[in-house]
This record gives C-alpha cells, sequence and structure tokens, in this order.
C-alpha cells in the first residue's frame, strides 16, 4: 500500500526545513538559558531544595552575576569545586544553606575549575550511557509486542495511584505509559522535588517520581516478559532539565517539540529554541526518543485546512533533531486523528495524512494521536471513533499509539477506561494486522490526491517561511493561527547571550558524541 | 398520564438502566455475585450481571442491565437554560447597537492552573464553534481573550481596569473539584472588589449547568454543545434588562 507522490517535492521541503533552521541554530550556538545552567548543575549530581523549597540548581544559577553567567555556570561552580574539594551534591547543599556563595570563588583560575569537574562530567556521562546500555540489554531479554505500541497515560496526580493504574495496564497489554504532568507544570521555572501526591490533571514530573515510575515499571517488565517503556515532558520552561533526570532514570521517551510551547503555551520562542536544542543533545545520548506534539495544530483549528502546517512542523522538527545529533529511529513525529466525524470521507483523508507522513519519514517511529476535539459525552460513539483511528494506525504503520479513551471528553481515564481502549485496539489491530499490505490506493483516488495535495501545500507554506524567517512567520502566525513576538512570552528573561569564553562541558562531550 | 418517569428499555415504566464499572478485587464467580449484590443494594432490581472478567490484577470489570425502582415527577424538576434568548450575531449587534449605543466590553480566560482553551475560544475567537462566529467578529462588542492560566486575582483587576462589562470564566479540567473551586475564588473576589453587580458573571465548560452556576453565584452557565451566539444574546439582555431596572 504505497501512495504516488513527487518525491521531488518531499525533497525540496527537507531542504526548505534546512534552509529555515539555519539562522535559528546560528542563534542558539551564540545563546544560553537559565534552564541549559541549571541542567548542566543536575547532571552532575546537584539535587534537592533550600529551607524555603527553593531547587539548589535554580538557586545557584541565579546566584551568578551576569558577567558569571554569560560563561556558563559550570565555570563558576566548577572553581568552588576546586577551593572546597566538596562533590557537586554535598556543595550544592553548603550553598544551598548559606554555607558558601559562588561569589567567594571568583579568583580560583579557570583551569583548575575546569579540572575539578571533568571526573563529575565523565561520571555524568557514563552514568548516562550505562542507563542506555542497561535499556538495551532489557529490550532484547524482554523483547516489545509488534508496533503500534500501545501508549496510555496515567494522571491521578498521585504518582502511588498512577503507578497502580500503570501496572494495570501494562498487564492488560499497554506497551508505554506516560505519566501526564499537573496542569501549569509546563510554565514552571523550575523542577519540583520529591515523590507528590497531589496534582491537577496530572501528577507533577519530578526525579523522585521518575524512579517511582520505573522501579514498578521494571518490575511488571521482568513479570510479563516485554519492555514497558515510561514516557514524560520535556516541555516548557524546564525542557533541559527534565531530558538530564529523564536520561538518568532511564526514561524512554519524551514530549519534545521545537514549537509547541512557543504557540500552545506563550513561551518565548528564543528560550524553547535553545532550550529544545540541548534537550534534544541529551536525548540523543540517551537514547530517548522524543515524540513532537503536531497534533496539537489539529486540536485548535480545523483538522483539514491543518494537514500541510502538520506536515510543514514535521520537517522542521525533523531538521532540529538532525541538528541536535538524533538520528531517524530516535524522532517520534506526531499526528492525530482529529477529522470532523461528520466529514463525508473523513475517513479517507485520515489515511492519507497518516500514510503520507509514514512514506515522507520511513525510519522515523511516528506517535500517533488519537481523537479528542470531537469526542463527546456519548462514550459509544467515542469508542466507535476510537476504532477507527485504532484501524487507520495499524493499516499505515504507525509505530507509537496513543490510545484514544472512550471518556476523552469527560475525565482522566479510570481505571476500567484505559483496559476498554487497549481491548479495542487490540482487536482492530489484531484482526486488520496485515490488511495494510493486501491493499492498494486506487491511482488518482481521493486519497492520493489528498495526499499530494497536503504535499504541495506543505511546500508552499515552507517557501513562505524560509522567505519571512521561523521567528518572524511564528510572529505572523503562519503556524497555528497564533502569533508570538520574538521578545514576548514567558521565560525570555532566563536568555542570553554567550560570552566569547563560554563553557558547557556537558554541551562538548555531547557534540563529540553525537557528530 | 402520570408524571412519574422512568428509565424506558423496551417497554413503559420497566425501568431499564446499563451500568459498568470496575471493582478492586481479582475476578471470580463470586466477583460477579459481589456486583450483583452490590448493584442491588443501589436500589436496583431485577440484576443481571451480563459481563464480569478480569482486567488486572487484583480488578474486575463488570457491565450490568438492572431495573430502576425509581421514577421521578418530571413537574416538580426545574433547571432553568440561559440559553432562552435565541439571536442571531446581526440581530445581537443591532440590539446592542439600540440600546446601549456603544460597545459591550467582555472579558474571557481559562482561570486558574487550566490550560485548556478550548472552550473560552470556541466562544471568543472569530472562528467560532458549529459554524457560529465567535463573539470577536460581533461588531457591537469588544472582546478580550485573555487565554490560559489566569489568576482569579489578575482576572478581576483587568476587569476593573478595562470597565469590564462581561467576564467569561472558564474551566475545563474538574479533578478534584478545582471547577468549583476557582469559579468560588472569582466569584468571591469579585464581591470583595465591590464589582460583582456591575458585571455579566458567565461560567463555561464541559461540566457546567445553568443551574450549578446560579448555585454559586453566577448570572448564567454554558456547558457543552454552547455556540457563541447563545452567550451574545444571554450578555445583551442581561445588560439590557438590567439598564432597564436601574
Amino acid at each position: 500500500m504505497e501512495l504516488r507522490i513527487d518525491q521531488g517535492t518531499v525533497d525540496r521541503c527537507r531542504a526548505l526545513a534546512a534552509t529555515i533552521v539555519e539562522p535559528v541554530s546560528a542563534f542558539i550556538a551564540a545563546h544560553s538559558t537559565v534552564a541549559v545552567e541549571r541542567s548542566a548543575l543536575r547532571l552532575l549530581g546537584v539535587d534537592g531544595v533550600s529551607a524555603d523549597e527553593i531547587p539548589i540548581p535554580n538557586l545557584i544559577v541565579d546566584s551568578l552575576n551576569p558577567g558569571d553567567r554569560s560563561r556558563g555556570v559550570a565555570l563558576a561552580f566548577g572553581k568552588a569545586l576546586a577551593e572546597t574539594g566538596l562533590d557537586p551534591r554535598t556543595l550544592g547543599d553548603a550553598i544551598g544553606d548559606g554555607s558558601y556563595t559562588i561569589a567567594e570563588f571568583a579568583h580560583v583560575p579557570d583551569a583548575a575549575a575546569r579540572g575539578a569537574l571533568r571526573p563529575f562530567v565523565d561520571t555524568a556521562l557514563a552514568k548516562i550511557r550505562g542507563r542506555r546500555a542497561e535499556r538495551d540489554e532489557r529490550l532484547s531479554r524482554l523483547p516489545q509486542n509488534a508496533p503500534p505500541l500501545l501508549y496510555v497515560i496515567v494522571a491521578s496526580g498521585n504518582i502511588y495511584e498512577d503507578r497502580t493504574a500503570a501496572v494495570a495496564a501494562a498487564e492488560a497489554g499497554a506497551q508505554i505509559i506516560a505519566v501526564i504532568r499537573s496542569t501549569g507544570q509546563s510554565l514552571l521555572d523550575f523542577v519540583p522535588y520529591g515523590p507528590t501526591t497531589e496534582g491537577f490533571g496530572g501528577t507533577y514530573a519530578t526525579q523522585a517520581n521518575f524512579k517511582i515510575m520505573r522501579e514498578a515499571l521494571d518490575e511488571v517488565s521482568e513479570r510479563l516478559g516485554r519492555y514497558v517503556m515510561l514516557t514524560n515532558y520535556a516541555s516548557g520552561l524546564c525542557m533541559p532539565e527534565i531530558a538530564s533526570m529523564a536520561a538518568l532514570e532511564r526514561l524512554d521517551m519524551l514530549l519534545n517539540d521545537s514549537m509547541y510551547g512557543i504557540l500552545f503555551r506563550d513561551i518565548n520562542m528564543k528560550r524553547t529554541f535553545v532550550d529544545q536544542h540541548f534537550s534534544r543533545m541529551l536525548n540523543a545520548l540517551s537514547g530517548i526518543i522524543i515524540n513532537t506534539g503536531e497534533d496539537n495544530y489539529l486540536t485548535t483549528a480545523d483538522a483539514v485546512e491543518q494537514a500541510p502546517a502538520v506536515l510543514a512542523s514535521q520537517f522542521i522538527n525533523e531538521e532540529f533533531a538532525h541538528r541536535a545529533g538524533l538520528p531517524d529511529k530516535q524522532i517520534g513525529l506526531g499526528d492525530a486523528y482529529e477529522i470532523n466525524p461528520d466529514l463525508q470521507d473523513g475517513f479517507l483523508y485520515q489515511v492519507a495524512q497518516a500514510q503520507l507522513t509514514r512514506q515522507v519519514f520511513p525510519e522515523a517511529p511516528l506517535k500517533y494521536m488519537p481523537p479528542t476535539k470531537h469526542m463527546t459525552g456519548d462514550i459509544f460513539k467515542g469508542h466507535l471513533i476510537d476504532a477507527m483511528f485504532n484501524l487507520t494506525s495499524v493499516m499505515t504503520n504507525q509505530t507509537i499509539h496513543l490510545l484514544g479513551m472512550l471518556t476523552e471528553a469527560i475525565h482522566t481515564p479510570f481505571l476500567g477506561d484505559r483496559i476498554l481502549a487497549i481491548d479495542n485496539a487490540k482487536y482492530v489491530m489484531n484482526t486488520a494486522r496485515h490488511f495494510g499490505e493486501e491493499i492498494t490506493f486506487k491511482p488518482d483516488g481521493i486519497i492520493e490526491r489528498r495526499a499530494q495535495a497536503v504535499l504541495t501545500d506543505c511546500e508552499a507554506l515552507l517557501h513562505r517561511v524560509a522567505d519571512m524567517g521561523l521567528m518572524n512567520s511564528i510572529e505572523g502566525a503562519l503556524f497555528a493561527d497564533v502569533s508570538r513576538p520574538p521578545d514576548g512570552g514567558r521565560g525570555f528573561d532566563g536568555v542570553f547571550a554567550r560570552s566569547s569564553d563560554y563553557w558547557n562541558p556537558f554541551e562538548d562531550a555531547l557534540q563529540a558524541v553525537t557528530a | 398520564m402520570s408524571g412519574i418517569v422512568k428509565p424506558y428499555g423496551d417497554t413503559m415504566d420497566d425501568g431499564k438502566v446499563q451500568l459498568s464499572f470496575t471493582l478492586p478485587i481479582e475476578w471470580s464467580e463470586a466477583a460477579d455475585e459481589a456486583a450483583r449484590q452490590l448493584v442491588t443494594k443501589m436500589g436496583f432490581s431485577d440484576v443481571q450481571v451480563v459481563e464480569g472478567r478480569r482486567i488486572a490484577q487484583g480488578f474486575s470489570f463488570f457491565v450490568v442491565y438492572a431495573s430502576s425502582t425509581q421514577g421521578i415527577d418530571f413537574s416538580t424538576v426545574k433547571a432553568p437554560s440561559a440559553k432562552t434568548h435565541a439571536m442571531s450575531m446581526e440581530e445581537v449587534d443591532a440590539f446592542v447597537r439600540d440600546r446601549f449605543g456603544r460597545k459591550i466590553r467582555i472579558a474571557g480566560a481559562c482561570i486558574g492552573t487550566d490550560a485548556h482553551t478550548v472552550g473560552i475560544d470556541a466562544i471568543l475567537n472569530m472562528k467560532g464553534y458549529k459554524g457560529d462566529y465567535g463573539l470577536e467578529r460581533y461588531h457591537m462588542f469588544e472582546t478580550f481573550n485573555l487565554g490560559s492560566q489566569v489568576a482569579v486575582e489578575d482576572f478581576v483587576r483587568f476587569a476593573k481596569e478595562h470597565a469590564v462589562d462581561a467576564l467569561l470564566a472558564s474551566q475545563v479540567v474538574t479533578q478534584k473539584g478545582s471547577d468549583i473551586t476557582n469559579f468560588t475564588a472569582l466569584a468571591e473576589l469579585l464581591e470583595a472588589e465591590r464589582i460583582r453587580d456591575r458585571v455579566v458573571l458567565i461560567c463555561g465548560g464541559p461540566r457546567v449547568t445553568n443551574l450549578m452556576a446560579s448555585e454559586l453565584g453566577y448570572d448564567a452557565g454554558f456547558g457543552r454543545g454552547t455556540v457563541p451566539s447563545e452567550v451574545a444574546a444571554f450578555v445583551a439582555t442581561t445588560l439590557a434588562e438590567r439598564q432597564a431596572t436601574a
């Protein structure tokens, strides 16, 4: 089942994406953010909170004067390490309780700082590589079922209830568990600390919560004889910190989009571009598969009209990801089944879009998102729409399949809702397992014409973006009808220019690894 | 005909309902029986557990059909709708021009930590919902969409600074009653700031009902399926009524 589409158009779209991203890459290379610097501290082992509940990485980065900050936190922190002889965690705690300030070590030579940091940088990189090796070992010993990989969310607000739900879902057939974050966490400019039992619409992403869920899923993986993956969100204002915590706790996937936060959370675009780059470099090293968020274009605007924008965003996300060193097999580009169910032949358009994405990005583990926008309190109809979504996914060989819930419009899933969703997918994907291999598209039929039209319109959109520049295009509302100014939005004050002697030891190491 | 209504399966007053639920017990025949007894205790008769099975370690799922022994006297049920003044966009604009001779100022926001703007956007954004244009398209409305995660304090401050005529507060997330908490906080702050009487206060969201809204001290509540012109008509006519009685 192959669509006949013009490969020349696909190639031109890729070239345009490179043209679009190039100037942004230059901006990224010349800047850092408070979140990137905090991420470096976390990788070194700094953790915990002060008596006022302020995370120590925030406390240290916020204490830097602008000059020291522009050189990167590693140098200033390394000086304190060299002089005190403490390990990073202990030194962080001592700064947290006021025993030391970063400023008092300004006299220590840079070379001493670099030397003092080296063993801790090596330890962190070795730990991340070790976590990746653990995953590889488990995946070979505990093989997953064939894709589409069934992905469910847990979102009770309480990590211990989430654990119960996750284990139950895994037993029923779920292969990937995502812990939805508490609403609002994306706008916090710090990562909460410790296990949490209160959240709204989700559960806070903390390193302790990552660890609790990882242990539970490892246990159930052994019991089931198949590896169950864990997912969280490297999005919002703490993208790079979440990526570092996820690397250390062996998460397997992260939601990580180059533009989502800008458009849908009003996070400053410069902040997002710099943060997504460093977080993706980390993901490249840790073997984490990113999931991009193109589904959001479809939930906020008409899915038929937005199809070219989805494809354009996929090309841009792919280009940003490649530049951070991510190989295709770690780039889970997003799409969604969001066409209005009342539209005649809507299913044909869904198939066209899903198959087009599959052919344009043949090696990518595509992330297919379920219907949400048109789900209602009519759970019976909702279950049926989800079945059509499941059919599209198995027909077109999607890789990461986020299960639709019949109660999507009502509440965060009940334990039973999740099982019904898994049963729905298992039935459809089993009964139609090889359907896609058995059929061909009618040449120049509705599906093929739709796919080619989306591709053609995508090229035109990418042309406009390339002409205007990405930042101006976002300001000009070319994506999702949302306008964001380059210096507006949340987190802009955390973006700063690098001095000529800026140093981030992890960036150096990651560039060497992923080059 | 009696005013008492019962659920209808295939015969008047058979009271037939379907239920499905999960029990935190391992499945067995005794689990089926537990489900049957539980539904009987709920007050249903003719209880049939038509499906019962293990869905995970320590959890079982049931589908049950049963008959309700209860009915309701429909003539006593009161749930006033806020959607009583049907008007098109053109009619609302003409009405406002005629009655006020100025634009009505409307501010909307997803309050608290809620980031789901789908509801407020459907009502305010020019594009609208189900082919019904949003309030931004009305000539006689000046609208302010403050977006997501707006603190109640900021919303009230905005209302004061911009002399807003109507406030639309949206909540999609309802977990642990966060919607009620936020709606209540907004109503109380408007009272404390002594501007409650100056504004038409409206709440909206998929779980909102007009009855609930009036219990929370709102002028109206709009739930699922609401189109922008329904909200527009309510705001315009309510302000006109207030002007007439002032």
